[in-house]
């Protein structure tokens, strides 16, 4: 509205009534609300791109071809910008503000990694314009950020909601972590679960680590077996999991093992074979969860693309719905009422799942447990810390 | 106690493919005063020939060993004769330079040829476990990694000290320049270095392949380096040494391990092994070679 200043008040006053008469007058395809997409479309991970602008094509589809989206009494289109960032900081620095300046996107989708997501929302921040990016855990994305929302959940959150799960399906009361001391991710999630662990009334015993590229780990698990654990918790990835549990099944580990969501590649199963059967982690989402609406939405994206949406999808169409409810709550087409309302978001039920913001960009929510069974991932459960 | 000896079955269990690996550093130095870098990767190559053969053409474990042994074997000696033999006479900095070369191109041809993912080994040998008195036990995976190492070194120790070749193998190492004139043939006998080191080397593959089925090319880096510590703390060269260096560097971590926190393994374990060499300058059993200037 600042735009409008050249006009004297009275004046003002009579192009907009005219203005909002008119628009409600017409068909609603009069107006558009710009939204901007920042994705990994080349670079390493194109992968992660494609699923990312399959989902927010589909979100928009559905609502304009379902009349539009009813913001405060009109009827909008959406009309969608898509940016390739590359997988590289600058160009994702450079799509941000290209997408907000010269489309002048009331909010912007993307991007995925955490290596352009973390430059990007400098570039939200400095806008003051929404940024909700699907698939970002890293604490710093919205760290100290106002403007910038994620629907993934964080590496914080996910250690505290293995604690907690553990504590609830297993009554565990005694712990073992083993996890590779030179990664961040894993470390992270290892003394995140250890402090939640120890909050929740539980007893860490066995805390032992390992670097990457190891193959033996008999040393630490016999030292784990005698501490005497109910459960053994292990945030590494896929290529080193398989060989953990063969080894922890050798020294006489019979416990439930739990991962995290470094799990999730059919690889897993592949190296790992029999001794995988029946083992837990948790993750974003699970392609056979309970929730039919979720189901619907898979549904309707195997017809579409013609395969099972992977967790960026999931989380690139969560990212839309969440845009779209806030642009309905905030009743106006205005990039703070909309970032207003994305904070104050009660509930909303999702394809991964239930979710909330409590003035901060971290969605409050739930993850899901895959349970391994016949040599395929289950959904087993919903988590919550 | 129990806990001492479960932690002693797991340090034999590692120590057997340190020592394994350690001794074709030490042959190599031994006879070429070459430290071959690409030992390490030999043995991975090692590793995915033994996959070939027990996960694409379903060979049993001793046809598998045995392909694989020969197999690497022959890889061992091409590598003389190609990388190392035409700079035998250049200085040793160049032979070094040009192991390192090949290590890198084993891991990407490898790389290249079979993928990055990680593959893994079918069990060789049926998976039992056996019980000890005081709640520990080995596997048989266990026993027969250690069976196989102590008679492929028993045998390697008997060959070096008690035959002819094993007599002309030492020779060379006191003096390649006038052995030929004593009618050895010098070629052959390096080349046969090489083939029994890269055997024993694939032997670890395999072996590391029952402890630990998943491999991927660049496995053989780390075990590569820890194997050469173990050469050297051991004695480069001595073929004992060998042997005692690998048993002594996975006692050590696995101990370190047992009784501090696991984070202070390495760090704890080769600080160890430096103090030693501070005492011991050329490792356990090795000798002191004087430089004629």
């Amino acid at each position: 509205m600042r735009s409008s200043g050249r006009l004297s008040g009275p004046a003002f006053t009579v192009v907009v009534v005219l203005a909002i008469a008119l628009a409600t007058a017409l068909s609603a395809a009069a107006a558009e609300i710009p939204v901007g997409v920042n994705a990994e479309l080349t670079g390493s991970i194109p992968v992660v791109g494609q699923s990312c602008v399959n989902a927010a094509r589909m979100a928009v589809d559905e609502v304009n071809q379902g009349g539009g989206l009813l913001v405060g009494g009109q009827r909008y289109t959406i009309r969608l910008f898509v940016e390739d960032n590359e997988d590289k900081a600058q160009s994702a620095v450079a799509a941000a503000q290209k997408l907000y300046s010269q489309n002048s996107v009331i909010a912007m989708i993307g991007p995925n990694a955490s290596r352009n997501a973390v430059p990007a929302a400098d570039i939200a921040e400095s806008e003051r314009a929404p940024m909700i990016t699907p698939w970002s855990t890293n604490p710093n994305t919205t760290k100290n950020k106002s403007y910038v929302f994620r629907a993934a959940f964080t590496d914080d959150f996910q250690g505290r909601v293995v604690a907690s799960f553990a504590r609830q399906q297993f009554k565990a009361q005694r712990a073992a972590v083993l996890y590779d001391v030179a990664s961040e991710y894993n470390k992270g999630i290892a003394e995140v679960f250890r402090k939640s662990f120890t909050d929740l009334g539980g007893q860490v015993v066995a805390f032992e680590t390992y670097t990457t590229g190891d193959k033996d780990f008999l040393s630490q698990l016999t030292k784990i077996r005698a501490a005497r654990p109910e459960v053994l918790f292990l945030p590494n990835y896929y290529s080193e999991v398989p060989l953990q549990v063969q080894q922890a099944h050798l020294v006489g580990l019979n416990i439930p093992i739990i991962g995290s969501d470094s799990w999730g590649f059919p690889d897993l199963i592949k190296l790992g074979g029999a001794d995988m059967e029946g083992l837990m982690y948790t993750t974003h989402y699970a392609p056979d969860i309970a929730t039919p609406a979720a189901q619907a939405f898979i549904k309707r994206y195997e017809a579409r693309y013609g395969s099972v949406p992977d967790d960026v999808a999931a989380l690139t169409y969560d990212s839309f719905q969440l845009l779209f409810m806030a642009l309905q709550k905030a009743g106006k087409v205005d990039r703070q009422a909309v970032r207003d309302a994305l904070a104050s978001i009660e509930r909303y039920d999702g394809v991964t799942g239930t979710m909330q913001f409590r003035g901060t960009g971290d969605p409050i929510k739930s993850a899901v447990v895959i349970q391994i069974k016949d040599g395929q991932f289950k959904y087993f459960a919903t988590a919550t810390p | 106690m129990s806990y001492l000896l479960q932690q002693a079955i797991n340090a034999l269990q590692l120590g057997s493919v340190y020592a394994l690996i350690a001794l074709g550093y030490s042959m190599v130095y031994g006879v070429l005063r070459l430290i071959n870098f690409a030992h390490g990767d030999i043995f991975m190559v090692g590793a995915f020939l033994g996959f070939f053969a027990a996960a694409v053409m379903k060979w049993p474990f001793v046809v598998t060993l045995l392909f694989s042994m020969v197999a690497t074997a022959a890889l061992g000696v091409t590598i003389e004769r190609v990388a190392y033999r035409p700079l035998r006479a250049a200085p040793r900095v160049s032979a070094v330079i040009t192991a390192l070369g090949v290590g890198l191109f084993l891991e990407h041809f490898t790389l290249a040829t079979v993928g990055a993912q990680p593959r893994q080994i079918p069990r060789m040998i049926p998976l039992r476990f056996y019980p000890l008195p005081g709640d520990i036990g080995f596997s048989s995976t266990q026993a027969v990694i250690f069976g196989i190492a102590i008679v492929l070194m028993l045998a390697l120790d008997l060959f070096v000290n008690h035959t002819l070749t094993g007599t002309a193998m030492r020779a060379i190492s006191w003096d390649m320049r006038h052995l030929p004139l004593m009618g050895v043939p010098v070629n052959r006998i390096i080349a046969l270095t090489f083939a029994i080191g890269s055997g024993l080397a694939a032997a670890g593959g395999i072996l590391v392949g029952l402890a630990y089925p998943i491999i991927d090319p660049y496995m053989g880096i780390l075990v590569g380096w820890k194997a050469f510590v173990a050469a050297v703390v051991g004695g480069i060269g001595s073929v004992r040494g060998a042997m005692i260096g690998g048993y002594i560097l996975a006692a050590t971590e696995v101990f370190v391990a047992a009784f501090l926190p696991s984070t202070y393994r390495d760090f704890v374990a080769f600080s160890l092994l430096l103090l030693l060499l501070v005492f011991r300058p050329t490792g356990l059993l090795g000798r002191a070679w004087a430089q004629k200037v």
